[in-house]
């Protein structure tokens, strides 16, 4: 609150944290709610039931993905090597499918929070920069997966198929599973003394180590967790899309997720984590990429305007942040 | 020589001796490995790469990093395309401002609004991919090279080696004497050690940061370029992950991530080794590229976390 003091013209000067807390804790939503209303007056058949069920399918895989981001962010890490582990879940999943859809989903799973836990261990315990870290398995897992399974296959099993396109009282069931996975990640944020740790670390790594907090461990079980939620991203796509594509399942996703995360005001530096905002994030990227497309705008403006946005949230969401 | 003295040659010359090893052992394994034409496709390929990674080094030094150069690359490459029928001036020339002055206003947001690189870059590879996307009509032009003087430029050769590789090697000269004889390169270490005390001891931050993406940027849109040419053609669908390429090799080169140390050596060492790991895996020929990204990940997380215990042993004698 320095500026109350050191700027002139008093009105402005007392106006203006208070615009850039609102914008911080409230921009997101603002923003959805003002493009869903600009698609309800101009888009023609916005208020479809299939409109909305095609987005909200199509986003699901970046929110379960954003869930696991937002933690390793809250620690001032990063993982860039999401959209590598949903590729290898998916390369297991057809791998392992002769045993039944649930083994194969087990061991899709426990292989992305495998590769999570390697990419913990080196943050962790070896102090390797996240970026790094998890740019080596960025390379090496996606690598892995195309070892795995060589090119896309496409697969007939009943369970898998149902998972990736059944719904319940007209909801996809992969929705549900993202709702589920939101509410459990908010409460374990929230409620949970993990939760607190995970943003001790960030906020001030040395004195959390200081006063007796498990930093390593926590530390740890961030990475595998976001692995855990990678792979179920790569699960899911891969049961709705009815095929396993190791080449370019989850590529760029890392970008994406990144981007929700910040857009949804979690600063980089750490130390917050919010993630109800984070998922609103993931479905503001994907609403406007939707509304500038259904308005006949072509891919190179979605990818310009979403630039823009990117910069403009983290301009708006940086003074609390970077303090 | 102490322990500490051995650590931090390893650390700095680290990716020169691995990359000798490398090619001992590869030209001892396999006969069609030593051969002049493998060597210089090794180099000719990564080239482009090179050019790149200079410039990516000078920004990590620097503490900061550039996700856009895989973007600006393609863009470069479209640019110079595009404009190649009215000469090669206009071909070098269009890339060139377009990505120097990207990698301007990147520079300036960083430095003057104190925003992360890393998000400020990611908004410039989404940016600049969509304008090159705009460019040519959402990749579905692809513009062919017409001018020959150009053309030549990229596929010319000089005792056996492409005029690309006479450029890089040119480029790294020019870049060594930048980082270690200037003032300029005196400050972007300063800035990546410590930017506070650099700042209160008089370094221009600001203008040293972005001077830094600008070099970024020209040296991305010169090698996309140069690709152009050597290929007659602006392909869009190229440079994707290319950033995270360079990366890569900076860092296996000895660039630490956290800035303030490095050098060119180790990052033009860093591109070498990974295209000799390529090389390698093609010669055992049964072994797909997918391999070859599976090697390259565990390699470099060798190397990180070797990097880590030598710098800590630095620390504790």
């Amino acid at each position: 609150m320095a500026e109350l003091t050191s700027r002139r013209g008093g009105r402005i000067a007392v106006l203006k944290p208070q615009v850039f807390a609102w914008v911080q804790d409230y921009g997101v939503y603002a923003a959805v709610l003002t493009l869903l209303l600009f698609n309800v007056l101009f888009t023609p058949h916005f208020l479809d039931a299939a409109n909305f069920r095609t987005q909200l399918v199509q986003v699901t895989p970046v929110v379960i993905v954003s869930l696991g981001m937002a933690l390793v962010i809250g620690t001032q890490g990063i993982d860039l090597s999401v959209g590598s582990v949903m590729a290898l879940a998916a390369a297991l999943t057809v791998l392992y499918l002769g045993y039944g859809w649930l083994p194969a989903v087990v061991v899709a799973v426990i292989g992305g929070a495998v590769a999570g836990l390697a990419g913990g261990a080196l943050v962790a315990y070896v102090g390797v920069q996240p970026i790094v870290a998890t740019l080596a398995l960025l390379v090496g897992v996606r690598g892995l997966a195309n070892v795995l399974v060589p090119q896309l296959v496409e697969f007939r099993n009943p369970g898998l198929i149902a998972l990736g396109s059944s719904s319940v009282a007209g909801i996809p069931v992969i929705v549900l599973i993202a709702a589920a996975l939101t509410v459990i990640v908010l409460f374990v944020v929230r409620r949970t003394t993990f939760g607190r740790q995970v943003v001790a670390i960030g906020g001030n790594r040395s004195a959390s180590e200081l006063s007796g907090l498990p930093v390593k461990r926590v530390l740890l079980t961030v990475y595998v967790l976001s692995g855990l939620l990678a792979a179920l991203a790569g699960v899911l796509a891969t049961a709705r899309l009815q095929a396993s594509d190791p080449t370019s399942l989850g590529l760029f996703i890392e970008l994406s997720a990144i981007t929700a995360v910040v857009v949804g005001g979690t600063p980089l530096t750490g130390g917050r984590i919010r993630v109800l905002s984070t998922v609103m994030g993931a479905l503001l990227m994907q609403l406007l990429a939707a509304t500038l497309i259904k308005h006949n705008l072509p891919q190179s403006w979605t990818q310009m305007v979403q630039a823009v946005i990117i910069l403009a949230a983290v301009y708006a969401t940086r003074k609390r942040g970077t303090r | 020589m102490n322990r500490e003295q051995t650590s931090r040659l390893l650390q700095q010359h680290g990716a020169v001796m691995v990359l000798a090893l490398l090619v001992i052992v590869g030209s001892l394994a396999f006969e069609s490995f030593a051969t002049p034409a493998n060597a210089a496709s090794v180099v000719v390929s990564s080239s482009f790469l090179a050019i790149i990674a200079i410039g990516m080094t000078f920004v990590i030094i620097s503490g900061g990093i550039d996700l856009s150069v895989g973007s600006l690359f393609v863009l470069g490459g479209v640019l110079a395309a595009y404009g190649s029928p009215y000469g090669m001036l206009v071909a070098l020339l269009l890339p060139l401002a377009v990505c120097g002055v990207v990698g301007l206003l990147q520079g300036l947001v960083i430095a003057r609004t104190g925003m992360a690189p890393f998000i400020v870059t990611l908004a410039g590879l989404l940016g600049v991919r969509g304008l090159m996307l705009a460019i040519s009509d959402e990749g579905a032009t692809t513009y062919l090279v017409k001018d020959r003087a150009f053309a030549a430029l990229g596929q010319g050769e000089l005792l056996g080696l492409s005029h690309p590789v006479y450029i890089t090697g040119a480029l790294a000269l020019l870049a060594m004497v930048l980082l270690q004889r200037t003032g300029f390169g005196q400050n972007v270490y300063a800035i990546g050690g410590n930017e506070q005390a650099a700042a209160l001891m008089g370094v221009p931050v600001a203008r040293t940061k972005v001077l830094v993406y600008v070099m970024s940027g020209l040296l991305a849109g010169l090698a996309g370029a140069l690709n152009a040419a050597r290929l007659s053609s602006g392909v869009t669908i190229l440079g994707i992950g290319l950033e995270l390429d360079a990366i890569a090799a900076v860092v296996i080169g000895g660039t630490l991530l956290t800035g303030g140390a490095g050098g060119i050596t180790g990052s033009v060492a860093g591109v070498l080794l990974l295209g000799v790991i390529q090389s390698l895996i093609n010669q055992v020929g049964s072994l797909t590229s997918a391999f070859q990204q599976v090697v390259s990940g565990v390699f470099l997380a060798l190397v990180v976390v070797a990097q880590r215990l030598l710098s800590k042993a630095q620390r504790l004698t």
